[in-house]
C-alpha cells in the first residue's frame, strides 16, 4: 500500500476507494508494520474522504483501542470510536494440560519427558499440531519424536528458517491428509485455515493468553464443535502458566499489548513516500498524520524535526543542506529534489529489517582448503548462531544433524553429520515473554493453596515444600530470598514480569549492588525468577540494612542507573540501527550493490558512536530509545512492577536453597554481568602471549 | 622469538609501556591507534579519511557530520599525552580531492593548530594524492627514518621496515563468541596500522589482501579494545 500510495497517480487510483478490511487486526497494530499502516490510512482517508475502515479480529483486549484506530482522531476532542460488531463465539475449547507418569522437570525446555506420551496422542487421531516457541525446540522435538516413533507415523517439520519450497510441499502434503503431525513455530500461526486438525499440542509455556487462544483455534474452525487442545509444560513453573492460560481462556480473557505511540523512524519513511506521491503542504500533512490513531500524540516541534531528518538529516550542523532530498520552495510546498530518491524510497519501503540471515547448503566435508560447494539449499539461519561456530560443529537444522563445514559469502556450507548427538545446544530462549495477564494469573495461584487441586501432584508437594521452608508471597508482594551455596551468596527475587523486563532489572540490579560493596558476579533472568550471585553476604547486609532492599530496589533506578547502563549497552546500538534503516538514514537496499547484513553493521555502529557524542538529542536516537525501553527493556512494565511492590517488599533470609529456587539454580551456568563478557574473549586469546612474554 | 619485551607485569603487555622491537625500532603500539616511537619523538596515524560523513552526504546518504569532529579529537588527545616533535599522517588523511574544502570552520582551525604543532609529514594516499593546500606541513610520497620507512601503501612481498596503512586491518577472534576490532598487525619485520578516522571500517586480517605480506608464524594483531591493547597470535584469528 505504501508503494502504492508514492506513486504519481496515487490519487486517482484511490479516489473511488469504498471500503478497506483488515483481517487479524490486533496482530497488525502493535508493530512498526502497523505504524506505518496507520499512516497509509491517514493518506486514504486524505484522498476518499468516504472510505469505510473495518477491522476484525478474534482476541482483543481492548476493543476501544482498535475502534479508535480505525476512524480519524480529531485534536482535542473525545476519541472517536468505530462502530462495534460482536458475533458470538464458538463451542467453548476442550483444553487439557498434559498429564505424564514421570515427574515434571525442574528446569529446561525440552519437555522431554512427554514425547512418548504425545505420541501416543498423535496416534489416536486423525491429524495433530505441535506448537512451539522457538525453531530450535521444533528442531529438538521433531528428532526426537522421530527417535521414538517406531510406528513411522507421517511427522513433519515446518518453522520460517526452512527453505520456501520445502514449506510449501509440507503445507500441500497436511492439506491432502498425507500427514498425522507437523511441529511448527508461529510461520503457522495465522491465516490458513488447515481443516482437518482434530488436536493441537502446545509445548513449553503458551506466554500470554491471546496467543493460546489463537493457536487452539488452529483446530477444528467449525463453530459448533469444540476445539481440542493439549498444553505441554516443560517444567514446573510452565505448569502453574499453562495453568494460568488454561483458566484465562475458559473466562475469555485476553491479553494483547497495549497501543503505542507511533515509530518516529516509520514517520520518516512516510514523509518520504508522501513527497515521492507530489509536492505537500507541511500544515495539512501534519493534521493528516495526528489524525491516526498511534500519531495523536504527536507535537508540531516533533513533526517538523522529522521533516527536517528527511530533508537534510536533522543536524544541528548544517552540513547537507545543498544535497537536500526534500526542499520547501517558493509556493509554500515541500517537494522531491532529483528522481533518484524516489527510486531508493521504492527499494527501502517496509519496516521489516531482518538480521542478517545466512543460506544453509548441503555440501561435502572440508578437505585442506575448505567446504567442498554445490549442494541442496536447506532454509536460512541468523547470522549470529553461525558466528560462535567452528568447523566440524555439529548442530540441528531441518530436522538433521548437521556438521559446519565453513562459510562461503552468504552461505554457511554443512555436511550430514554422523552422530546424532547435536554439540552445539541450540536453544535460545523464546521470543515472547509471559504476558502481564498470565503473570498475575500465576501470582494469584502461588498465593492460594486452595487453588493447587488442579496441579499435578509433584507441583502441588513442591509449593506445599516452599510454604514450609521459606515462604509464598501475596500477589502484591515480591518476596526475595538469601542463601549461601558454594562459597556464593546468592539472592533470588520472584517478580514473574516477563524475560525482558527481569533481564533489564538484573542489569541494574548489579550496578546497584556492586556500588553497595556487595560484590555482584552475575546473574541470570527467566520468564519467572532473576537469580543473582555475590562475593559479599547480601542476606546479612539486607538484615543489617546496608542497604534496605526497599532503598536497593527503589524506583530511582529506572533513573541515573538505567542512564548509564544504556550508554554502555550493545542495545541500543541495534535498536538504532533498525531505526536508521527504516528512516533512510542508510539503506537497506542500494541500487547495484546490495550491502551484506556485516557492512551496514559496522558502519551503523560507527554512526551511533558519533552521533551521541555529537548531538546526543538527535531525533533518530529517541527513536532508538523509544524502541528499546518499550520492546527489549520492557521499562513501563518494570516501573509498574516497582512501584507495585514498593513497601511489600518481604526478604526471606535461609541458610540454603528453596525449593522455589531450585529451578534458577538449575540455569544457572555461563552467565556473566554484562559488558565484561568481550573483554573476556580477548583477554583468554591474549592469555597465550603473556605466557610466552612472561617465560 | 617473541617480538615482545616483556614488562613488569600482565598489564605492562596489554596496556601501556610494553615496546615492540619492529626491525630493531623500539615502538608502541597505542590504544588510540597511532604508533609511537619514543625514541625518535615520532608519531604516526593512518587513514583519517577526514570528511567522509559528508561525501555520503552528497549522495543523499545522511550520516552525522560530525565524523571529522570526532577523529581530530581523538587524534588531538594522543598527540596531547605523547607530545611528539614529529607526526606523519600515512596517507588517506582526505576522504577525497573535495574533503579539504567541506570541512567545517572550526574543524579546519583545529586541524590548522594540530599540523602547527609539531615538524608534521603529509604521506600522499590513493584517496588523497595531492597535497592539502594552506594547512602547512610536508607532501612527500614516503619517508625513511632509521631502519623503518613510511608509506601509504603497502608493497607486496616481504618489505622489512615497511610501516603503512591503507588495509585498515582487523582481527577476530573468540572460541564461544567472537569479537572483532581494529588492530595493528605486525610479525617485528614490517607493521601496518589499523585506520584512525571515526568512520572507517577494518578488514579482516585473514582476507586475501594481507596475503603474502608477513610471515604468519611471528605474526601478531595488536587488537584494540575499550582503550586497551590485546596482542593475539595469527592461529587465534578466524575468518569473518
Amino acid at each position: 500500500m505504501a508503494l502504492l500510495l508514492a506513486g504519481r497517480d496515487a490519487e486517482t487510483f484511490f479516489e473511488d476507494l469504498k471500503t478497506v478490511i483488515l483481517d487479524e487486526l490486533h496482530a497488525l497494530v502493535t508493530s512498526k508494520r502497523g505504524d506505518l499502516l496507520a499512516l497509509g490510512l491517514s493518506r486514504l482517508r486524505a484522498i476518499a474522504p468516504a472510505i469505510r475502515t473495518v477491522g476484525l479480529s478474534a482476541t482483543v483486549a481492548e476493543p476501544d483501542e482498535l475502534r479508535a484506530w480505525l476512524v480519524p482522531q480529531a485534536p482535542d476532542e473525545p476519541l472517536a470510536l468505530s462502530e462495534i460488531v460482536t458475533v458470538k463465539g464458538g463451542a467453548r475449547p476442550d483444553i487439557r494440560i498434559f498429564e505424564a507418569d514421570e515427574t515434571i522437570p525442574w528446569a529446561g525446555h525440552s519437555a522431554r519427558y512427554a514425547y512418548q506420551g504425545l505420541l501416543e496422542e498423535i496416534d489416536r487421531r486423525r491429524m495433530t499440531l505441535i506448537f512451539v516457541n522457538t525453531r530450535s525446540q521444533a528442531e529438538m522435538i521433531f528428532s526426537e519424536l522421530w527417535r521414538l516413533n517406531d510406528a513411522n507415523l507421517p511427522i513433519a517439520l515446518h518453522h520460517g528458517s526452512l527453505d520456501v519450497g520445502q514449506r510449501r510441499k509440507v503445507e500441500a502434503a497436511m492439506a491432502d491428509g498425507r500427514l498425522r503431525a507437523v511441529v511448527a513455530t508461529s510461520t503457522l500461526d495465522l491465516g490458513i485455515d488447515w481443516g482437518d486438525i482434530d488436536l493441537v499440542i502446545h509445548v513449553g509455556a503458551p506466554k500470554g493468553a491471546s496467543r493460546l487462544a489463537q493457536r487452539v483455534g488452529r483446530a477444528n474452525h467449525r463453530m459448533d464443535e469444540p476445539s481440542t487442545a493439549l498444553l505441554v509444560p516443560a517444567n514446573r513453573f510452565e505448569v502453574l502458566e499453562c495453568q494460568a492460560a488454561l483458566d484465562a481462556n475458559y473466562i475469555g480473557a485476553q491479553d494483547t499489548p497495549p497501543i503505542r505511540d507511533g515509530a518516529l523512524d516509520v514517520l520518516a519513511q512516510h514523509v518520504l513516500g508522501r513527497a515521492v506521491a507530489g509536492p505537500f503542504r507541511a500544515d495539512e500533512f501534519y493534521a493528516e498524520v495526528v489524525s491516526a490513531y498511534s500519531y495523536r500524540h504527536l507535537d508540531r516541534e516533533r513533526f517538523d524535526r522529522v521533516i527536517d531528518l528527511v530533508a537534510t538529516g536533522g543536524y544541528a550542523l548544517r552540513a547537507y543542506e545543498r544535497y537536500a532530498k526534500i526542499k520547501l520552495t517558493a509556493d509554500g510546498t515541500w517537494r522531491l529534489t532529483h528522481p533518484r530518491f524516489a527510486q531508493a524510497y521504492r527499494l527501502n519501503v517496509g519496516t521489516i529489517i531482518e538480521s542478517p540471515m545466512l543460506k544453509v547448503r548441503l555440501g561435502g566435508k572440508a578437505r585442506g582448503r575448505g567446504p567442498v560447494m554445490g549442494g541442496r539449499l536447506l532454509g536460512e539461519v541468523e547470522e549470529y548462531f553461525c558466528e560462535q561456530m567452528k568447523v566440524g560443529d555439529t548442530f540441528l537444522f531441518a530436522g538433521e544433524v548437521l556438521r559446519f563445514e565453513g562459510m562461503r559469502e552468504t552461505e554457511v556450507i554443512v555436511s550430514r553429520a554422523r552422530s546424532s548427538d547435536p554439540r552445539i545446544p541450540v536453544y535460545a530462549g523464546g521470543k515472547f515473554p509471559l504476558s502481564t495477564f498470565l503473570a498475575a494469573g500465576v501470582r494469584q495461584m502461588l498465593s492460594d493453596p486452595s487453588s493447587w487441586g488442579k496441579l499435578p501432584a509433584p507441583v502441588r508437594d513442591w509449593l506445599a515444600l516452599q510454604q514450609d521452608h521459606s515462604l509464598l508471597p501475596k500477589p502484591d508482594e515480591l518476596l526475595v530470598e538469601t542463601f549461601p551455596h558454594r562459597g556464593r551468596f546468592f539472592l533470588v527475587l520472584y517478580p514473574f514480569e516477563g524475560r525482558l523486563a527481569h533481564q533489564t532489572l538484573g542489569m541494574l540490579l548489579t550496578r546497584r549492588l556492586e556500588r553497595f560493596g556487595l560484590k555482584p558476579l552475575g546473574f541470570i533472568a527467566t520468564d519467572y525468577v532473576i537469580g543473582v550471585w555475590c562475593a559479599a553476604d547480601v542476606g546479612s547486609a539486607f538484615t543489617l540494612g546496608e542497604p534496605t532492599l526497599s532503598r536497593l530496589l527503589e524506583p530511582d533506578m529506572l533513573g541515573d542507573d538505567l542512564e548509564a547502563w544504556m550508554a554502555e549497552s550493545y542495545l541500543l546500538k541495534r535498536m538504532f540501527k533498525a531505526c536508521a534503516m527504516i528512516a533512510g538514514l542508510v539503506e537497506k537496499n542500494a541500487i547495484g550493490a546490495q550491502k551484506t547484513g556485516r557492512q551496514v553493521t559496522v558502519s551503523t555502529d560507527l554512526i551511533y558512536d558519533v552521533l551521541r557524542e555529537h548531538q546526543p538529542d538527535h531525533i533518530l536516537l529517541e527513536a532508538a530509545w523509544a524502541d528499546a525501553s518499550s520492546g527489549l527493556l520492557d521499562l513501563r512494565r518494570l516501573s509498574d512492577m516497582l512501584s507495585r511492590i514498593s513497601g511489600r517488599i518481604v526478604h526471606k533470609r535461609l541458610d540454603r536453597i528453596s525449593p522455589l529456587a531450585v529451578p534458577i539454580m538449575l540455569e544457572i551456568g555461563g552467565e556473566r554481568v554484562a559488558g565484561e563478557a568481550d573483554e573476556d574473549v580477548l583477554r583468554q586469546a591474549a592469555d597465550e602471549i603473556i605466557r610466552e612474554a612472561m617465560a | 622469538m617473541t617480538a615482545l619485551r616483556a614488562g613488569q607485569g600482565d598489564d605492562d603487555v596489554l596496556t601501556t609501556g610494553g615496546l615492540v622491537n619492529l626491525n630493531g625500532a623500539a615502538v608502541r603500539f597505542d590504544a588510540s591507534g597511532v604508533l609511537h616511537w619514543p625514541e625518535e619523538r615520532l608519531l604516526v596515524v593512518a587513514d583519517l579519511h577526514l570528511e567522509k560523513g559528508s561525501s555520503h552526504g552528497a549522495r543523499g546518504r545522511f550520516v552525522p557530520p560530525y565524523d571529522t569532529r570526532a577523529t581530530l579529537r581523538a587524534l588531538t588527545e594522543a598527540i596531547g599525552r605523547l607530545r611528539p616533535e614529529r607526526v606523519i599522517a600515512l596517507g588517506d588523511s582526505f576522504h577525497d580531492g573535495g574533503a579539504e574544502g567541506r570541512l567545517a570552520p572550526a574543524d579546519l582551525e583545529n586541524l590548522a593548530a594540530l599540523v602547527g604543532s609539531a615538524d608534521w609529514t603529509w604521506v600522499a594516499g590513493n584517496h588523497d594524492p595531492l597535497p592539502p593546500a594552506g594547512l602547512g606541513g610536508t607532501p612527500v610520497a614516503e619517508m625513511a627514518v632509521g631502519p623503518l620507512v613510511f608509506r601509504h601503501e603497502p608493497r607486496a612481498g616481504r618489505a622489512v621496515g615497511e610501516v603503512a596503512g591503507h588495509l585498515h586491518p582487523a582481527a577476530k577472534v573468540g572460541r564461544t563468541r567472537s569479537v572483532r576490532r581494529r588492530a595493528f598487525v605486525s610479525d617485528g619485520s614490517r607493521c601496518l596500522l589499523p585506520a584512525f578516522g571515526a568512520y572507517t571500517g577494518g578488514l579482516n586480517v585473514m582476507d586475501a589482501a594481507f596475503k603474502g605480506l608477513f610471515e604468519r608464524s611471528r605474526l601478531i594483531a595488536w587488537m584494540l579494545s575499550d582503550g586497551r591493547v590485546y596482542p593475539v597470535r595469527s592461529a587465534e584469528f578466524l575468518p569473518d
